[in-house]
Parts: structure tokens; C-alpha cells; sequence
């Protein structure tokens, strides 16, 4: 998945590519030349006293140098663009594809992961190119370039870098090995040690309240040991790489030295053969570690890729209509027509064979127990999911065979877990409605009974609403979510529970409030409250996803056990009066 | 050095290197006090100082050691170099003919680097010798890295350990803070100290303490070992110092700004993909995405302009300290060249000054970086310190327990309470509840009916007047003991990442495996954990996914139910369980309400008919209190509130013009 990633988001990048390689390749060779103009200092001007040349050399060597220098600022420049490049497009990428998902791949994926992998997922592919544009296009080079070098200057010796070179990758490959699994380990680990912080600052009043301080510190201290311990393991392989790579370079040198002196006594070499032979041999060892530590941190990255790879290679199940229709003649008819929903790979359907029409002007409320499937159908409506089977319809069209945009635009949707956006009150009611006047906001405001603690805020509409809109209570939140879907002025009103955390006054005055403006609508409505709903045209009484029954209150009260229990439950005074 | 290099107000900026992880909490925050903050960090690895001064032995040892090494392979290249001179003079003349020789031949030049050589005309390398100094550097080379890996072992049990206690004192903090920290503090904001900052330090401590030591240390016996040889060459090669710190301080210090706005953008970006994923549904449904993909477009945009800049500009750093490298590779080849010539320096000894000179911008370049990790290190340090440092509840190990079972009679007398000076929450409250007795409290959002029961836990303490259980003022109670007669359901349901048995488990340590199912079956736990795949063993996690809002809140009525308390306190607590759900709950919650004191807020007054005691609150006050009978009668505003609950549609004109009126 990576190499996949890599060539296709790379492929826009090719010209700096190959600029890139070029310029490498220049800096390298620059690099190389460097020992072998030293050894001809050494061999004709040193040996022969020649001061002249010595100089000459030396500025030939100083020009290398900027050479040098400037083809690699020059790769760096376009490595980055390039490595950027890439991450600024897979971010991109992976957003829109997740903008398109349904509820049901949000959900699957859940939203936590999917904003690692658009995020520090993507970091972490960024990282691996950059250093991959400047490491790993360099290590090769250099690596061959040093062999080339090091042969010419002397054959004999070469044998010493067949010796070395593997004995470094070996000894660096293996500590890594070591490394990368206790890495892993270490991130699971610290993650233990935060999650069970995270558990006892957000649970401090239980905590206290039920005094189990001794065993969340012990807890704690099992997470710490364990985190130290694999701390410890990872610390102690990172000390023994530093000494093991510098022994192993040292006493390469020492090597050097010493064949290179035998072969110098038999006058097969030459002595500034020697010094830049020994140059070139750290070269060599000094890539083959380059290139092993990038080695090791690709299959980091490689998990990273195959995360990304998931959510880019998913389909969406909702899909999108090839000829969508645009234009319907009716507004706000509702109809469900033996609709059902189940999961992919669930035992039981959420939602089997539910049929029900609400009409402009009318309420469809929906009562039952936890896990009935009310949420379910109500996403269904503006196709946050899409039914297994059976159809729903707007105004008489197959909401899959809607305009997206129509189907949404009809729709004034209040969920069950109240979220706001980051922003202020009026950018959160312009979510609803683009171009709201302020008139509009506070009107709408007025009909969810939030214009009271609007207007207290110090600044009123422009107040900053905090992300998911923590910074109000949850009453707050749902009056104000309620505020933006009423500015709209929908076909169809969703309300999902969407007045559990008002008290009794205030969502009965809401309720009130609502009467005028939905009066042209069609509304449904998700309620736990039997008060809430009790005045409905129709209410629908769900149960393991089934049609218990539907009708008014009266009817339901007469014909429904199920209904009645529900009833029973919660308004037993209202019976008694 | 480090503390010398720079001003002890300046700035500190968290971001480091490309390959430091990001961590948000510490943007933009300024170590205010850098010198005390380290010395106290510093201060933190006491414990371990014993291992501390073994590691700086075995680090002055190993990197003695292994500055000694280039020195011997010089001398060796000049056995080398004097063999080959000397091998190819005939033999049978001294040194010193040879040199006349070359003189009387006009090669004036060759005569004076011939002086400087210790050869011997016809005889070669000196093999013995040269075996002799090189099994000496091998020896040097392998006790540097046996040492090295001393000191790095030692110095990662220092680091580790230190840091391990640090952990533990701060979570033992997390355990003694008053309550109205935890209230003060944005959680995310103490999170991120917990966390993040801890992270950090362990990090920049780990990173920074071997390299800062073994570089400061190279850079010493490097240096040293120059002047030995060459001082002149050792003067041209220690020029490159300063220009090292200069270049890399100027080329950090514009990095470091781009890195900063790098983790900017991405901090701001996270937010947006966050906001966009978690109110995915929200945004498609009110057809926002065109908009949300643009201003995601602008800010990705903006992120990559910002972390292309702080890439090149880091990326620029290795080259420049390359070329200062290389530059001083060139003086020093030429000006050594040209001293071997003269016959002033030998040539073993110019080989081995290129190998120091070598050794030593690197780490310049490495103490350059370290400095700005430890910087942010330390200002981790600092909030973490800020955190220990906090006021901690005063220790009760001199008060009473209390006996072992409590009658559960509540008895508040002129209770006063506020959580800011100016405005009072609950104001002189008196009232006795009798053992076993039901207290309702009701009223809208805000008006102190959480509070009223936090004061009963001693979450916080009373400004004025007294709160007794059976007749013992609770302040005079250990905390523990109090808190151990009393079961809580509060109205966020606390679970910890665990199985469902351990999270029940969790109300009363040691209680059976037949209590943890009774509790169970009692709350009606027992009914839906037959339907999970994995039954009580199914792990509930932060996502909790798997398991609804109304059956997490079921858990924690099985937690309170099995820790058997005296007192009961309800907070709303079934408020987001189904209403059929609610019906089981209500008989097992009178069930465990029996012969039990309770405290119960709730807002389904049908919950609350059978209280002893409704108070009903508004803004902090108890502006009505007595049985259900009594307030209906009195017409107040719990009658009110009782009856907006039944308002249908048929008196809803005639409710109307009071209810706007309200």
C-alpha cells in the first residue's frame, strides 16, 4: 500500500523528482571526489613538497565543497515541495473520500480513527518521504559511489568493505529489530499509562465518591511499571547502537590501516591511497547506516499507508444518484414503505418491514424502548444510511433517486446528540440557513426558547460557541440546534429526542412555540416523553425494530400493550386525574 | 552551557525537530523561569545519584578512550608513511644523509618534509610497531564502546527510573487535589499536563541527557587532543566553533518559528477534520460540505506552505554543518599539507587532525539542537511543576471513621455555600432527614441541586453552618470514611476501560462474585449483558460503541447498588434511560432505597410523588419544601412545574397565557 500511496501521489511530484535525483547525484559526487582530491594533495603535493600544488588542490577542493553545498540546498528545497506536496494531497484526498461516506462507514471506521488516519497517519507517511527524498536517494548513491572510489583507489583493499559493510547492516538491522516491536510496545504502553490519567481526571468525583483512590494508584503504578520496564528494554538497545556502530567503523579504520600498510610495504599502493581509502570506507558504512535506518522506518510508515489505503479504497453505501431527480411538485410528504435495515454481517435486521406516511401539517412521533431502531429510521430519512430493503419517499420520489441537495434542503434535522460547530450562535444558525438575517435568528431563536440566555451571552449572536458546543449546557445545545433547523423553515422537522435535557416547562412552552411554524410541515418526532407526544397525530410504537402499533394516543392506549406500558410507566398521575 | 546560552526569560517554544511527535497542549507556552525549572528537573534525578556519577565516570572514560584513538592511528599512518619513505632509500645511509642528499640534489622541498619523517633509508615498515599501536587502538576503541554502552544503560535506568516517579507523584497529585481544582482547570488543559507534557519531558530527558554529555565531552577531549598535536591548526579548526552556533542558531531560530506555525495550521486543522467527522451527519444534512471543503482546502494549504518552510530550513541545517565540516576539511588538508612539507608536522599527524576535526562539528551541531529540545523539555517540566505545586486538601489521618454501619440520619444546620465570593449558591439551608427517609430535589438546570449533594460528600467544604450524619459533623470524618457510607449515580456516566464485571466490581472492593451478579440482576444489568456476544466479560472503552447511554447508566446503578451504602444519591440518573427501562429500574431502586437515606434530582416528577422531602430549588435557594400533597396544595411553583408535564393539546390555549407569563 505504501509503494502504492508513494507512486501515485508522488507522480504529480516528478519534476521535483527528478530534480531531486540530479541534484543528489551531483552532491554526492562532490562529496566523493573530496578524499581522492585530498590523496593528490597528499601523493604529488605533500610527498613531493610541492606547496604550489597543495594550494591549487586545495581551492579546486574549496570549489567542490560550494558545489556541493548548493546542489544540496537545492535537492532539499525540492525534496520538501515534493514530501509536502504529498502530504497536503492525502490529506486532501482522504477528507473529501471521508465527506462522502455514509454514517454507516463513519460509524464502522468510527470517527477517532478516521481523524488519525487523515492526520498523524498521513504525518507519518510525510515524514518517511521527506527523509526518504534526502536519505534514501543519497545512501544508494553514495554507497556505489564509495565502492567505485574506494576500488579505484585500490582493488586489494576492497575486500575489507565486503567484510565491514555487512557486518554493520547486520549488527544495526538486529538491534532495530529489537527496537521496533518494543517500540510498538512502548506506544501501547504509554497509551495504557495517559488512558488510565484521562480515566481518573474525567472520573474524579466517582473516584472519591466511591474512595477507591488506593487501587486507581495501584492501578496507575501497574500501568507505570509496565511502561517502564518496556522503557527500560527500548533504553538499552538505543545504548548499545551508538557504541556498536562507532566500534564497528573504528575498527574498520584500523583494518584499513593495517592491510593497507602490507600492501604499501609490497608497493601495490600508494600512502594517499590509504588516507582516502579510509575516507571512502566511512562513507560507505556511514550510507549502509542511513540506509538501515530508513529501512526500519518504513514499516511504521507502511502501517500508516495500509490505514490510509482502507478508508481511500472503501465505497460509500449510499450512492449517489446517476440521473438525480431535481424537481418535485409536492412538499413534505413522508412515506415509509416496508422498510428495512440491518447491518452488514448482524444477526437481526435494526429495522424490519416498518411502513408509515406523515403528511404536511402533521406529527409522527415514535415511542419505544432503547434499541428499537428509532434513531435507525429517522437517519434514514436524509440518507445517512440507506435502507436494506423497502423504500422511503419524499413528495412521492425514492430518496435515492433524489438530488442529495434537494432531499437535504427539505429537511430541518435535530439529532439526538446535540453538536454545534466551532464558530458563534449566528455561524451556527447559518448552518442552517447561508444568508439568515438577524431578524430570522431571533426569531427562530424565540421558537427554541433560547433567545433569553442568547441575549444574556455578552455578545448575543456573535458569543463564540465552542467545538461541538461544550462550552453551553446540554439544554442550551439542544435549544440552539433546535433554533437552527427551525430557521430553515423545512418540509419535513426531524426531531430525535431532541428535548431530553429541557425540563418540563420549557419543552412544553417549546412544543407550543413550534405549533405555528410547523403547521405547513410535516414533523416527525422521536421522543422518550409520552407528554411530548401524547398530542400526535400518529404515533408510531417501535420494538426490536417491528411496528408494535401506530395511531393516536387514544387508539394506541386502547389496541397497544406494549404502548400502554410506556404509558404506565411515566404517567401514571395523569391516569389518576 | 546549556543554562548560559540563553537569557533566563527568553522564550521557550515547544516544537522541535521534524521527528518530534506534536503535542498540542504545550504551543505557544513560555517557560517563564528556565534556570529554576531545569535545576529542579535536574533536582528530580537525586534519588538515582550514585548511578549519576557512575555514568559521568563511564562517559569521561569512553569518550577519553575513543579521542585517543585517531591520535594512535596517526602515529600509525606515520609508521606507515615512514616505511614507505624509507623503502624507497637505498639502504646503508643514516636519516640524516638521506635528507643532505636530497638537499645536495636541489629537492630543497622533499629535504624539509623528510624531516619531519622518522624513517630509516632501505628499511620498511616497521610491522611490529605498527601491530603493537594498532592492537592498542583496537583496545581503546573496544573499551570506548564497552564503556558507552555502560554509560547509555546506566543513564536509561537514571532517565527511566526518574521518570517513573515523576508519573507516580503526579497521579498521587491527581489524588489529593480539592475538587475545585478539577473545576477550575479546563480538563483538556489538565489532561494535557498529565499526559502530553510527561511525555514530553521523558523524551527530551531521554534524548538530550546522553547526548548533551557525551558531546560536551567530545567537544572537550576533542579540542584537547588538537592542541596536542597542532595549536596553530587547533586555533583555525576552533574558528569553526562560534561560526557552528551562529549559522545553526540563526538557521533553528527561523525554523523553529515556520515549525510553530506548522504545528499552528495542524493543531487548526485537526480541529476542522475532527468537527467534520464527528458532526459528519450534521454537515451533509444541512449541506455544508462544499463549505467545510473549502475552508479544509485553505487551512491544508496553509499547513503546507508552513511545514515546507520548516522542512527546508531544517533540512538545510545538515548541509551547512556539512560545508563548515568541509571547509575546515579543506584548511586543514592545506595548511597541514603545506606544514608536512615544511617538515613541521608529521603526516600521521595531519590524518589524524581531519579525523577530530571531523568529530567535532558534529556535535556543536548536536548541542545546538539538544539545547532547543531541552528547552521544551523544560517548559513541560514547568507545567508539570505548576500542577505538583497546587494546593492539595489538608490530610484528615487525625479524624474519626466512622463506625461501621451508619443510621443515615442527614441533618443540615445554616448551611451556607459558594463557589465564588460574590454570589451565594445555598444560603443558611436547614432541614433533617430521618434514616431511611426519601429528599427529592427538583427545580430547573443550575439552581445548586448538585451542589447540595457534593457538599454532602464533602466534595467541598461549607462556608458556613454544619452538615451531620447521625448527629457527627462530617467535617470532623475522615473524607474516605464518609464517602464509603454513601453510593453515587452521577449524571456523567464514569466508566473505566475494562470488563463490565470489573466496572460493577468497582463499587466495593472484595464484595463475591454472588453480590457483583445479585447487583446485577438487581439494576437490570443482568437482562442486556445476555444479549452482548462476549456477556460480562465485554470490554467497555472510551468509544463504548458496543454499549448504549442507558445501559452504561444501568452499570453505574449496579456499581452504587453493590457498594451498599447508607446514603443514597441520585443525579439524574436515569434521565437517558428509556422510559420502559426506567419502569424495572424504579422498583429496583426502591428496593435499594429501602431502610437507606436517598437523595434523589431527577426530572420526572412521577419518580419523586412518594418523597418525604421535595425541596424544590430555583437560583440556590430551597423556595419550597414539604410532600408532594403539600406543595400541589400551596400552588407554588412546584405545582406549576408538576403540571406544564400534562399540558396536551386540549388546555393548551388556556395554558398558554401562563406559561408565557412565567
Amino acid at each position: 500500500m505504501l509503494w502504492k500511496i508513494l507512486r501515485q501521489y508522488l507522480s504529480v511530484h516528478r519534476r521535483e523528482l527528478v530534480f531531486v535525483i540530479v541534484l543528489q547525484l551531483v552532491a554526492t559526487i562532490a562529496a566523493l571526489y573530496l578524499p581522492t582530491l585530498n590523496a593528490d594533495i597528499i601523493d604529488n603535493g605533500v610527498v613531493l613538497g610541492d606547496t604550489g600544488y597543495i594550494v591549487r588542490i586545495g581551492l579546486v577542493m574549496l570549489a567542490v565543497s560550494f558545489v556541493q553545498i548548493g546542489a544540496t540546498i537545492v535537492a532539499v528545497y525540492f525534496g520538501s515541495r515534493a514530501a509536502m506536496g504529498l502530504g497536503r494531497d492525502l490529506r486532501r484526498s482522504i477528507f473529501t473520500k471521508v465527506a462522502g461516506f455514509s454514517s454507516q462507514e463513519i460509524t464502522s471506521f468510527g470517527a477517532p480513527s478516521l481523524i488519525t488516519r487523515n492526520t498523524n497517519d498521513v504525518q507519518q507517511v510525510q515524514m518517511v518521504t521527506a527523509t526518504g527524498l534526502t536519505l534514501m536517494v543519497m545512501a544508494p548513491i553514495m554507497m556505489v559511489g564509495g565502492i567505485i572510489m574506494a576500488l579505484r583507489e585500490d582493488v586489494g583493499l576492497s575486500w575489507l568493505v565486503v567484510v565491514a559493510v555487512p557486518i554493520l547492516a547486520g549488527s544495526v538491522g538486529f538491534i532495530a529489530s529489537r527496537l521496533i516491536p518494543s517500540f510498538r510496545r512502548m506506544q501501547k504502553r504509554i497509551d495504557d499509562v495517559n488512558r488510565v490519567l484521562r480515566e481518573q481526571a474525567t472520573g474524579i468525583r466517582v473516584l472519591r465518591a466511591f474512595v477507591r483512590e488506593p487501587y486507581e494508584t495501584e492501578r496507575f503504578d501497574e500501568a507505570n511499571i509496565e511502561l517502564t520496564n518496556v522503557s527500560l528494554t527500548v533504553g538499552r538497545w538505543m545504548a548499545a547502537m551508538f557504541p556498536i556502530v562507532m566500534l564497528v567503523l573504528n575498527l574498520s579504520s584500523v583494518a584499513v590501516l593495517w592491510f593497507g600498510g602490507l600492501r604499501i610495504d609490497a608497493g601495490a599502493m600508494q600512502i594517499g591511497s590509504l588516507t582516502a581509502f579510509l575516507t571512502y570506507l566511512l562513507q560507505i558504512l556511514m550510507s549502509v547506516m542511513m540506509a538501515t535506518f530508513m529501512l526500519v522506518m518504513i514499516p511504521r510508515a507502511s502501517v500508516s499507508a495500509d490505514r490510509m489505503g482502507e478508508v481511500l479504497e472503501s465505497e460509500s453505501t449510499v450512492r449517489m444518484p446517476d440521473e438525480a431527480v431535481t424537481e418535485v411538485h409536492s412538499a413534505g410528504y413522508l412515506d415509509f414503505e416496508h422498510v428495512t435495515f440491518e447491518y452488514p454481517g448482524a444477526d437481526y435486521p435494526v429495522l424490519s418491514d416498518v411502513s408509515a406516511s406523515a403528511r404536511p401539517g402533521r406529527t409522527l412521533a415514535i415511542v419505544g424502548s432503547t434499541g428499537a431502531g428509532k434513531t435507525t429510521l429517522t437517519n434514514l430519512i436524509p440518507r445517512l444510511f440507506d435502507v436494506t430493503s423497502g423504500t422511503i419517499r419524499v413528495d412521492g420520489v425514492d430518496v435515492r433517486d433524489l438530488d442529495p441537495e434537494v432531499l437535504w434542503s427539505k429537511i430541518g434535522f435535530v439529532p439526538q446528540r446535540p453538536y454545534l460547530f466551532t464558530g458563534t450562535v449566528a455561524s451556527n444558525l447559518r448552518d442552517g440557513k447561508a444568508d439568515a438575517t438577524e431578524e430570522e435568528m431571533w426569531a427562530a431563536l424565540e421558537i427554541a426558547q433560547a433567545r433569553d440566555f442568547v441575549e444574556a451571552m455578552p455578545d448575543a449572536l456573535d458569543s463564540p460557541i465552542a467545538q461541538g458546543g461544550t462550552n453551553v449546557s446540554g439544554g442550551q445545545r439542544q435549544r440552539l440546534q433546535i433554533a437552527r433547523a427551525v430557521i430553515r423553515r423545512p418540509e419535513i422537522y426531524v426531531f430525535d429526542d431532541s428535548f431530553s435535557a429541557l425540563d418540563l416547562a420549557t419543552d412544553a412552552r417549546l412544543r407550543r412555540a413550534l405549533r405555528p411554524v410547523t403547521r405547513e410541515s410535516t414533523v416527525v418526532i422521536v421522543a422518550q416523553r409520552v407528554s411530548t407526544i401524547a398530542d400526535a397525530d400518529q404515533i408510531m410504537v417501535l420494538e426490536d425494530g417491528r411496528v408494535m402499533g401506530i395511531g393516536t394516543h387514544d387508539e394506541l392506549l386502547a389496541t397497544c400493550p406494549t404502548y400502554v406500558e410506556i404509558v404506565e410507566s411515566q404517567a401514571e398521575a395523569k391516569a389518576a386525574s | 552551557m546549556s543554562g548560559r546560552t540563553m537569557k533566563e526569560t527568553e522564550r521557550v517554544e515547544a516544537p522541535q525537530g521534524p521527528g518530534h511527535r506534536f503535542m498540542g497542549g504545550q504551543l505557544g507556552q513560555k517557560a517563564i523561569s528556565f534556570g529554576p525549572s531545569l535545576r529542579r528537573l535536574v533536582g528530580h534525578l537525586r534519588p538515582e545519584r550514585v548511578k549519576v556519577v557512575f555514568v559521568l565516570v563511564t562517559a569521561v572514560v569512553s569518550v577519553g578512550l575513543a579521542a585517543f584513538g585517531p591520535r594512535v592511528l596517526g602515529w600509525a599512518t606515520d609508521i606507515v608513511f615512514a616505511g614507505a619513505i624509507g623503502s624507497n632509500l637505498p639502504s646503508g645511509i643514516t636519516r640524516e644523509q638521506a635528507i643532505e642528499g636530497a638537499r645536495a640534489a636541489g629537492q630543497t622541498q622533499i629535504a624539509e618534509l623528510l624531516t619531519g619523517v622518522d624513517f630509516t633509508p632501505g628499511v620498511g615498515i616497521d610491522f611490529r610497531a605498527l601491530g603493537l599501536l594498532l592492537l592498542l587502538c583496537v583496545a581503546l576503541y573496544v573499551g570506548a564502546a564497552l564503556f558507552g554502552y555502560l554509560q547509555g544503560y546506566l543513564l536509561n535506568d537514571v532517565v527511566q527510573g526518574t521518570i517513573y516517579r515523576l508519573r507516580s507523584s503526579v497521579e498521587d497529585k491527581l489524588n489529593r487535589l480539592p475538587l475545585s481544582y478539577f473545576d477550575r482547570q479546563p480538563r483538556g488543559e489538565l489532561l494535557s499536563r498529565v499526559t502530553n507534557d510527561i511525555d514530553n519531558i521523558s523524551q527530551s530527558l531521554q534524548q538530550t541527557m546522553s547526548q548533551l554529555l557525551t558531546s560536551l565531552l567530545t567537544i572537550v577531549f576533542v579540542v584537547t587532543m588538537m592542541v596536542i598535536i597542532s595549536p596553530a591548526l587547533a586555533l583555525i579548526a576552533l574558528i569553526t566553533i562560534p561560526v557552528t552556533m551562529v549559522v545553526a542558531g540563526v538557521i533553528m531560530k527561523r525554523s523553529q518559528t515556520q515549525f510553530i506555525a506548522q504545528w499552528r495550521h495542524t493543531g487548526a486543522l485537526n480541529g476542522q477534520i475532527e468537527e467534520a467527522f464527528t458532526g459528519h451527519s450534521l454537515v451533509k444534512v444541512f449541506g455544508r460540505q462544499e463549505a467545510v471543503r473549502e475552508r479544509f482546502d485553505e487551512e491544508n494549504e496553509d499547513l503546507y506552505q508552513a511545514s515546507f518552510g520548516a522542512q527546508f530550513l531544517s533540512g538545510l541545517i545538515m548541509p551547512i554543518m556539512q560545508f563548515i565540516g568541509n571547509l575546515n576539511y579543506v584548511i586543514i588538508a592545506v595548511v597541514g599539507g603545506l606544514r608536512v612539507a615544511s617538515g613541521t608536522m608529521s603526516l600521521g599527524d595531519v590524518q589524524a587532525f581531519i579525523q577530530y576535526s571531523r568529530q567535532f562539528t558534529q556535535p556543536v551541531t548536536q548541542i545546538a539542537s539538544m539545547v532547543n529540545l531541552l528547552q521544551s523539555g523544560v517548559a513541560s517540566a514547568e507545567r508539570v511543576f505548576e500542577l505538583l505545586d497546587e494546593d492539595e486538601e489538608p490530610s484528615e489521618n487525625h479524624k474519626d471513621m466512622i463506625g461501621e454501619a451508619s443510621r443515615g440520619e442527614v441533618c443540615f444546620e445554616g448551611v451556607s455555600f459558594r463557589y465564588e465570593a460574590d454570589r451565594p449558591l445555598i444560603d443558611d439551608l436547614s432541614m433533617t432527614v430521618r434514616p431511611g427517609q426519601m429528599v427529592a430535589i427538583v427545580g430547573p438546570t443550575g439552581a445548586g441541586k448538585t451542589t447540595l449533594v457534593n457538599l454532602i460528600m464533602r466534595f467541598y467544604d461549607l462556608d458556613a453552618g454544619r452538615i451531620t450524619l447521625d448527629g457527627v459533623d462530617i467535617s470532623t470524618i475522615q473524607k474516605s470514611s464518609l464517602r464509603s457510607q454513601v453510593g453515587m449515580v452521577l449524571q456523567d456516566t464514569w466508566l473505566f476501560k475494562g470488563t463490565i464485571w470489573a466496572n460493577i466490581a468497582y463499587g466495593r472492593p472484595g464484595a463475591s462474585d454472588e453480590e457483583i451478579l445479585e447487583a446485577a440482576k438487581a439494576t437490570f444489568v443482568d437482562r442486556f449483558v445476555h444479549s452482548l456476544p462476549d456477556g460480562y466479560e465485554t470490554i467497555i472503552d472510551d468509544e463504548g460503541s458496543n454499549i448504549s447511554a442507558g445501559e452504561k447508566q444501568l452499570i453505574t446503578i449496579a456499581r452504587a447498588f453493590l457498594s451498599q451504602p447508607a446514603l443514597l444519591i441520585l443525579d439524574e440518573a436515569t434521565s437517558s434511560v428509556d422510559t420502559r427501562t426506567e419502569l424495572l429500574l424504579q422498583h429496583a431502586m426502591s428496593a435499594l432505597r429501602s431502610n437507606r437515606t436517598s437523595f434523589v434530582i431527577a426530572h420526572r416528577l412521577s419518580t419523586i410523588r412518594d418523597a418525604d422531602l421535595i425541596l424544590m430549588m430555583e437560583e440556590g435557594r430551597i423556595v419550597e419544601r414539604g410532600t408532594h400533597d403539600e406543595l400541589i396544595t400551596l400552588g407554588g411553583a412546584y405545582a406549576d412545574l408538576y403540571n406544564s408535564q400534562f399540558e396536551g393539546p386540549e388546555v393548551e390555549m388556556g395554558m398558554g397565557a401562563a406559561a408565557a407569563a412565567t
